[in-house]
């Protein structure tokens, strides 16, 4: 399993990529792996802006309902709507393509509370673990 | 602590995702449910269904018995034919859907739901009465499936013609050299068979047919597969479309409830549902807005809530929403516009009858 290391992550298995004040968010290889065929995602209107830790959409599975949360507070800037109509994208390329939202955010002394690439890796071994 | 059929290790080696069902720890998908859904729909799958269980009823009056405690007539059935029933309560409500296969003149098998293995057992056995025995075999019996429109072409390579049995027909038979009671019976609308044996066989059948499968694209298929090819039939899955509070009548299993045939368990309170109508009826919803039905969903007409959803999914071969539901009979729900609440919001669904697509075989 992937999980670059110029990303940062949450406990909730999203990822995020900051550049400048926009962060971009997804879900994690992990996340996708053991969702399985993601067949549905829900995404927030534009410009609506999202407190750190509130839901922003659903992603669907055959088999289950998983929220999204978003892990930075910010004004969704765009949302990446081809998702829409094939959310299978999210399944083949959860770092590229399978992007969800971009956030223009509010607060970046937040983004020291995300985790890094080594640390996520290591709460999946507990997750994994247990 | 879950029990394990004896493909346990096979599975873990498969990369299978395994997940407890009915108190086993079984497969719920190996390389993701909508790639085995269509390998079934387009080819084959095979399927580890252990977790079924098997009771044995045998003695002189072992078909009186089962003609007492199940709903459809087990004098129809003749040596080597089997039918789907239901073990009700005296309320009417279902103990467990189950297929009974008659194996001779006072012998009977019947296939029950893994959840409802003990309970079945612990039923019928407070029920016995004169000549007659009850042995479950679970613990050592294995089943598997083979379904899919590829399904005779493998057998066929292990020298079995599907067609020398009818739908609901099963014979004794050795399937490269294991034996087992082959079904023609399925759970995915598929054409197939279902294979009952020793636990100890199981392992070897697997392999045999994996190897006759291989030119015919076969696949190992778990349980996420298993519920999206049953729901598109609109086969009814115990616990959700039929329960201990749910009878027949209002599930649409009219056709496996013969009230002629004599008196059984339930035939009273059922007799008196008819006469009054059911109180609700299982439907079909077909989602007209993007979004997923759940089991549990409230079904809306304007602001009034007609039913519940009983299961829900994404429907592999519709590309699109499905769930079933009971909803009041009186609803007219047909005609007007319906909408599933689907946590909080209101997505429009159309209602359909069951099932979703139709039969090929």
């Amino acid at each position: 399993m992937n999980f670059p290391e110029d990303l940062k992550y949450t406990t909730e298995h999203e990822w995020v990529r900051i550049e400048g004040d926009v962060a971009t968010v997804g879900i994690t290889d992990y996340a996708q792996e053991k969702l399985g065929d993601i067949v549905f995602v829900e995404l927030p209107e534009e410009e609506e802006t999202i407190d750190k830790g509130d839901t922003f959409g659903v992603v669907e599975s055959t088999k289950s309902v998983s929220d999204l949360y978003v892990p930075l507070t910010g004004s969704v800037i765009e949302t990446n709507d081809p998702l829409l109509d094939s959310p299978e994208i999210i399944n083949e390329d959860p770092y590229g393509e399978g992007w969800m939202i971009r956030l223009k955010l509010k607060n970046l002394q937040e983004v020291k509370e995300l985790l890094d690439a080594k640390a996520y890796q290591k709460l999946i071994e507990e997750e994994e673990g247990a | 602590m879950s029990q394990k059929t004896p493909l346990y290790d096979w599975h873990r080696q498969h990369g299978a995702k395994l997940v407890e069902f009915g108190g086993w720890q079984m497969p719920v998908s190996y390389e993701g449910v909508l790639a085995e859904h269509q390998a079934v729909r387009e080819r084959c799958g095979l399927f580890d269904i252990s977790h079924m269980g098997e009771f044995y009823v045998e003695g002189p009056d072992a078909e009186n018995f089962l003609q007492k405690l199940t709903t459809n007539d087990v004098s129809r059935l003749k040596d080597g034919e089997a039918q789907y029933s239901l073990l009700l309560y005296d309320r009417g409500t279902a103990v467990d859907d189950i297929i009974v296969y008659r194996l001779g003149s006072e012998r009977f098998m019947l296939c029950v739901n893994a959840a409802n293995i003990d309970k079945d057992r612990e039923w019928l056995k407070g029920h016995l009465s004169g000549r007659v025995t009850l042995d479950d075999r679970s613990p050592e019996m294995g089943m598997i499936a083979l379904q899919g429109p590829k399904s005779a072409e493998v057998l066929a390579r292990l020298g079995f013609k599907l067609d020398s049995l009818k739908r609901f027909q099963c014979v004794e038979a050795a399937l490269g050299g294991v034996k087992g009671l082959v079904a023609r019976t399925g759970y995915t609308g598929e054409e197939g068979c279902e294979v009952f044996l020793s636990g100890k066989d199981l392992l070897s059948l697997w392999e045999v047919f994996l190897k006759a499968g291989d030119n015919s694209g076969i696949r190992p298929i778990g349980l996420g597969a298993r519920d999206t090819l049953r729901l598109e039939m609109g086969y009814p899955l115990y616990g959700h479309e039929l329960s201990d509070e749910i009878n027949p009548l209002e599930a649409g299993l009219s056709w496996v409830v013969k009230l002629e045939k004599g008196d059984f368990i339930g035939r009273e309170a059922l007799v008196k549902i008819k006469e009054q109508g059911p109180m609700r009826r299982l439907v079909g919803l077909v989602m007209e807005e993007p979004g997923i039905p759940r089991e549990g969903f409230a079904v809306m007409r304007g602001a009034e809530t007609i039913g519940k959803t009983c299961s829900g999914t994404f429907s592999p071969t519709l590309q699109v929403g499905i769930a079933t539901a009971l909803v009041s009979p009186s609803s007219g729900a047909e005609s007007g516009e319906n909408f599933i609440d689907i946590r909080g919001k209101m997505k429009k669904a159309k209602i359909t009858k069951l099932p979703f697509i139709s039969q090929k075989k």
